[in-house]
């Protein structure tokens, strides 16, 4: 057993709240009734034992899931962390999405980078186990005996030698007036019962009949509709013009050109926004002011150009904002031609450059990717009600601690005076991570003095910016006579930032090693996704490796685990981001489920790819058969080395969605510009992966672990793009090294 | 304006819009049966997949003033308990992530499997390929219609 010491800070004050009516207050949104209620009795009493979990007085528990839902299951997931340690059976468990509470949950209440479980496995195990001891000391100190003595199981408390025993519920309020104890006992992985154990979605009745969860869905009285018209292309910017006529339209309660981001206001990393200044349009109903909104005609004015330091996380960042209209065709030859002025070297191992002189052969492959769009199927959307002295939202964002401070920053409010509550999210992939739709509501509804809920219609969505940012990589090879491998070089980039993570697999396993990286600024909004650079790196270095191994002569899986071999054996340069035992898992893994070595199918062809990111480690192999000029995906087996793996069956799905996701993008979707106007607006003109192109089967392997959780929601992304490329090359004779493939 | 007399969810509901008004905003503004979602407006995600009569039908691109006496038939009236067969397959095969799309698709599979209880995989692929599912959780819509179908 390990021990831990738990902040006494975390814990709100102790006290018994009121009776079980309190509950359903607690959910934000009217209709969401616990699933269980149907079929408990809702306690008389609960105690708050700490700030995750409370217990009722008759054993019922509720568990408080602090971190936004976006579809990566973690309402399920972290609550069944604390259920662990604090030994209850999760079928007498609620889930209640807690409020924001900076003191409360550490680190931080935020959806993103893959790391909701992994940061907060300490802590969430913690709270349970500190509440369980005080359960048990309050048992101990009513029967007189020591409190070693005794056992939880099930949320029953057990006394061997007296044979005394008594629910969680029995002892819930004694237990809530004892002191927080500081260091308490955590379980062994081989104590664990509910981690390691599938437990379904517990909103999934909610979600199946439709009941109100998302931001879309909230609803106040008096509440009026919001949207927003921008510029329409980038490098523009709002003119106010007469817009008097959108005012007499039927439904419409005003509009008005607001400045959501004064030129003044300091902005945060997660106020990303193209288009600060807007034209607001306020109404009755959503439908009219869809329709008032169709009949404006706004006018825009070319931007300046400017340079900005940004604060990212305690990193000044300059930010460059060049004026002027920006084509796809001239970001694709600005990507080709690199940024001399702006290269750096990354990594440098050995003498690469005097290799790649004097060696028999060089490969050399450039690789690019497009703009994406996050596409949430939730377009964005936030409640606000903005009176005097406060300010409460209500929605849907990765980062509500974030857009509190922007809030009070922007509307000059104390902090305590703001209030943002979370919703369940219809998708996140990073969008949400930057509210600006948030401060919007905010600004519209401090104008009306009213509550308003802004929605985006799909066309302000994908035009809007805060996009994957657009990359390109460069690699070469340098081999002998025999064909042994020399040297190595990468030398990627993207508009506006590079995708390069230097010191990541191959790293480490070539004597001579160079990477180099450049950006190119842009007028274009962009901003993290899922797996945003990964998922294109990882894609061309996997194809690249594959190239090599061909020429080689190797087999590819062989060949990677030659390079592990050389990574573990005789490790160049000390920086290695990477466990290459854990890396060379995977790969094994994944030979030995998909019957890699043995033939396929007639007409099946299939391609291999393996990398790590989010601190994971996932390997697949895709198998696919062309049909009509287009591959059909039959298979794709996977490997994934998270750690201990908390919900089974929830971490499958959410890595099959990663495999389809990467997928989808890598084979249809782009963003494009003309003059700075996105081509695509709307599911017509940018394609996302449908039913009939998904993979037809994923088999999804984890390996055993004892390993603390790392990343889940990303990993399973990048390495099936480099899967792809290189099945579709085995299909075809061809490589694919642009993306969309099959755009 | 307008008033509209609609056969909802087996009740009769009155509403005051404007004939042009999809029937998506009439449910989500009027009645305030927000489980029929908006996606897109222009039919190509099938987030807001009703039934009109029994048959799956996008309602961002239905005006109000189309329906006459269809019976629509929303999420929320699909069954009492969250119990028809799809839902409980949907539940069973866990297949929800974000859980956004998830109505219209379970609307365009109970639509499906009404018409035919036993569909093959082609039919299935080509009914279901209208609705989007940002999150990718075709596999478990697949595993879960056939469930469903194996329940009818
Ligand atoms: S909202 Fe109707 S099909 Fe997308
Ligand atoms: S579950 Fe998220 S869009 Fe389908």
């Amino acid at each position: 057993m390990s021990t831990n010491a738990f902040n006494r800070r975390r814990f709100i004050k102790v006290s018994a709240l009121a009776g079980g009516g309190m509950l359903l207050t607690f959910d934000l949104l009217n209709g969401c009734k616990p699933a269980v209620s149907d079929v408990v009795t809702l306690p008389k009493e609960w105690y708050q034992l700490n700030g995750y979990l409370k217990i009722g007085d008759n054993g019922l528990i509720t568990l408080m899931s602090p971190n936004p839902e976006i579809g990566q299951n973690v309402k399920t997931s972290m609550p069944m962390m604390v259920a662990e340690e604090l030994d209850v059976d999760w079928k007498d468990v609620m889930v209640e999405q807690a409020a924001l509470n900076a003191d409360l949950y550490k680190p931080m209440q935020i959806a993103g980078g893959s790391n909701s479980i992994s940061a907060s496995w300490e802590a969430m195990r913690t709270a349970g186990a500190t509440a369980k001891q005080m359960l048990k000391q309050a048992a101990a100190n009513e029967w007189k005996v020591p409190v070693a003595e005794i056992l939880t199981t099930n949320g029953m408390l057990s006394h061997k030698a007296s044979g005394k025993s008594a629910g969680y519920g029995v002892f819930a309020s004694a237990a809530s007036k004892l002191p927080v104890p500081e260091k308490v006992a955590l379980k062994k992985v081989s104590e664990f019962t509910i981690i390691g154990t599938s437990r379904k979605n517990v909103d999934g009745q909610k979600i199946v009949s439709g009941q109100p969860l998302f931001g879309l869905d909230y609803k106040e009285e008096g509440m009026l509709i919001a949207m927003i018209v921008h510029p329409g292309a980038f490098g523009q910017q709002l003119k106010e013009s007469d817009i008097s006529g959108v005012k007499t339209m039927p439904g419409i309660v005003d509009a008005f050109f607001v400045d959501v981001y004064p030129e003044k206001l300091e902005r945060q990393w997660s106020d990303v926004a193209a288009f600060p200044k807007l034209l607001a349009i306020v109404g009755k109903s959503t439908w009219q002011v869809m329709q008032a909104k169709k009949t404006v005609k706004v006018e825009t004015e070319p931007i300046k150009p400017t340079s900005k330091k940004m604060n990212v996380f305690g990193t000044d960042v300059e930010m460059i904002t060049p004026a002027g209209p920006e084509n796809t065709a001239m970001h694709k030859e600005k990507m080709m031609a690199g940024a001399p002025s702006r290269t750096k070297t990354v990594r440098k191992d050995g003498d690469p450059e005097a290799v790649f002189k004097k060696a028999a052969t060089i490969i050399e492959r450039s690789y690019s990717c497009p703009f994406l769009a996050h596409s949430t199927m939730e377009p964005m959307n936030f409640f606000a009600d903005v009176k005097e002295g406060s300010a409460i939202l209500t929605g849907p964002v990765q980062t509500p601690s974030f857009l509190e401070k922007t809030i009070s920053d922007r509307l000059g409010l104390p902090l305590d005076k703001v209030e943002v509550k979370m919703t369940r999210m219809g998708g996140g992939f990073g969008r949400r991570l930057y509210g600006h739709f948030g401060v919007e509501a905010a600004v519209i509804s401090q104008k009306m003095k009213a509550p308003v809920k802004l929605i985006y219609t799909r066309e302000d969505d994908m035009t809007n910016g805060v996009y994957r940012p657009a990359y390109y990589a460069t690699y070469r090879a340098a081999l002998d006579e025999n064909k042994n491998l020399l040297a190595f070089h990468v030398k990627a980039g993207g508009i506006p930032e590079s995708p390069l993570h230097a010191n990541r697999f191959p790293a480490g396993a070539i004597e001579h090693y160079l990477a180099e990286e450049w950006d190119i600024p842009t007028n274009i909004s962009v901003g993290a996704f899922r797996a945003p650079a990964s998922n294109f790196i990882a894609g061309a270095e996997q194809s690249f490796l594959d190239e090599l191994a061909e020429a080689m002569g190797k087999d590819p899986i062989q060949f990677r685990l030659e390079l592990c071999e050389k990574a573990k054996s005789k490790p160049v340069g000390k920086d290695n981001d990477y466990e290459i035992d854990r890396y060379a898992g995977v790969l094994k893994l994944v030979r030995e489920k998909s019957g890699w070595g043995t033939p396929a199918a007639p007409g099946v062809a299939r391609g291999v790819a393996s990398y790590f990111c989010h601190r994971s480690y996932v390997a697949h192999v895709v198998d696919i058969v062309m049909k009509n000029n287009k591959p059909v995906i039959e298979k794709v087996t996977t490997a994934v080395d998270c750690g201990i793996v908390v919900n089974p069956d929830a971490a499958t799905n959410l890595s099959e969605g990663a495999v389809t996701d990467a997928i989808g993008h890598a084979m249809y979707s782009a963003i494009t510009f003309t003059n700075g106007v996105p081509d695509q607006k709307n599911f017509d003109g940018y394609k996302l992966i449908r039913y009939s192109e998904a993979p037809k089967k994923i088999e999804t392997h984890f390996l055993k672990s004892e390993v603390d959780p790392t990343g889940m929601g990303e990993p399973s992304g990048p390495p099936a793009i480099g899967a792809l490329a290189n099945a579709l090359y085995k299909a075809t004779g061809k490589r694919f090294y642009d993306q969309p493939f099959f755009g | 304006m307008a008033t509209f007399n609609l056969h909802i969810n087996g009740k009769q509901q009155q509403v005051d819009a404007d004939p042009s008004t999809p029937v998506l905003w009439v449910l989500r503004d009027n009645l305030n049966l927000v489980g029929t979602k908006f996606g897109c407006g222009i039919a190509m995600c099938g987030a807001c997949t009703i039934h009109v009569d029994d048959v799956a039908t996008r309602s961002c691109v239905l005006p109000v003033s189309a329906i006459g006496s269809k019976k629509i038939t929303t999420i929320e009236g699909l069954s009492e308990k969250a119990d028809h067969p799809v839902q409980k397959a949907w539940m069973e095969k866990d297949v929800p992530q974000c859980g956004y799309c998830q109505a219209g698709q379970i609307m365009t599979a109970a639509a499906l499997l009404k018409k035919n209880a036993n569909p093959s995989d082609e039919e299935i692929e080509s009914t279901m390929s209208g609705n989007l599912c940002r999150c990718g959780t075709y596999q478990r819509i697949k595993a879960a219609i056939k469930t469903a179908a194996a329940s009818l």
